[in-house]
């Protein structure tokens, strides 16, 4: 068993399948080499991806910057959030927060994948709402298990967004 | 065709080798297995990104452990590094000397430092020689026609 804990939910939030759409996961981390790995795993996957090489970058990405709407931003096709852990600046965890704390994305899933099995990190990160805790390399074996789970959620503020407002 | 088939020999020797004596480990058959038609360079590109890393951390780390007071946290954070892009491609021995190597810094150990410095640089120079030749008798072989099985 590869990893270090088991999730707290199955994605399954809402019963909408997604259908023909590949799943957008954006993927967080500072490591290019990481970056390059993890995005090569998930369009292999059939997944689509964005990457962003910081938590600042990333919440820009999805609306959540200083002064930002999401109107424009990418918040709305996200189905995954998977970040790792250990990042300068704001770390995972940080960034994690921030997506709970937002009315628009707390309900986006987020992972966090580390190269280090620390039982507190673990337990912080499910508290504040990860839905799971990955070690790292990710191995095909994980990302497809994500992507199982993956298809029995649908972000259910995709498609609101669109709205004129 | 006699060519081809010699080269496929090499090529499987050396492989297997590599993962024998510990170089590489099954990290390294997961970067083959995503590699395809749509990227038919991607374990080079990897593992050339991981040489850049590592070349620039090494350089990093021996600058960090030559100061006068040594910032052990920059040190660490710098092993840490190079201990995630070795795991990351399988680079087995090199990231197996970066334990110690935090342990020593987190002890404050110069002594101990400089010489975990040495054999990692030891063995990042020992995996990235092997690594080159492995591409290199995989292009051989692709310009004498023939074609390498992923493991």
């Amino acid at each position: 068993m590869r990893m270090a804990s088991s999730s707290s939910s199955s994605f399954s939030s809402a019963s909408m399948a997604l259908g023909d759409e590949k799943p957008h996961v954006l993927a967080v981390d500072d490591s290019l080499l990481d970056r390059k790995l993890i995005e090569k795993l998930l369009t292999n996957s059939s997944c689509k991806v964005t990457t962003a090489e910081n938590g600042q970058k990333a919440l820009e990405l999805l609306g959540l910057g200083d002064g930002q709407h999401t109107l424009n931003s990418i918040a709305s096709k996200v189905n995954l959030i998977i970040t790792d852990y250990c990042m300068p600046g704001m770390t995972g965890y940080e960034l994690l927060k921030k997506i709970k704390e937002s009315p628009t994305m707390k309900d986006i899933p987020v992972v966090i994948v580390s190269s280090e099995n620390v039982p507190t990190r673990i337990k912080k990160c499910l508290d504040e709402g990860a839905e799971e805790f990955m070690l790292k390399p990710l191995q095909k074996s994980d990302v497809n298990r994500l992507r199982c789970q993956l298809t029995k959620f649908s972000n259910p503020h995709k498609g609101m967004l669109c709205m004129g407002r | 065709m006699d060519v081809v088939v010699q080269l496929q020999r090499q090529l499987a020797d050396h492989t297997a080798s590599l993962f024998h004596e510990g170089f590489l480990n099954d990290q390294f058959n997961q970067l083959q297995q995503l590699q395809d038609e749509s990227n038919p360079d991607f374990v080079v590109e990897v593992v050339s990104l991981f040489f850049e890393d590592s070349e620039r951390l090494l350089n990093e780390l021996a600058k960090a452990l030559e100061q006068q007071a040594v910032d052990y946290k920059k040190v660490d954070a710098h092993v840490h590094q190079l201990k995630g892009s070795s795991s990351s491609i399988g680079a087995q021995r090199v990231q197996g000397v970066c334990i110690p190597f935090r342990n020593f810094c987190e002890e404050q150990n110069i002594e101990g430092c400089l010489k975990c410095l040495q054999q990692v640089k030891h063995e990042y120079s020992l995996v990235k020689n092997k690594l080159e030749t492995l591409f290199k008798l995989e292009q051989q072989l692709i310009a004498a026609g023939g074609s390498f099985p992923t493991l």
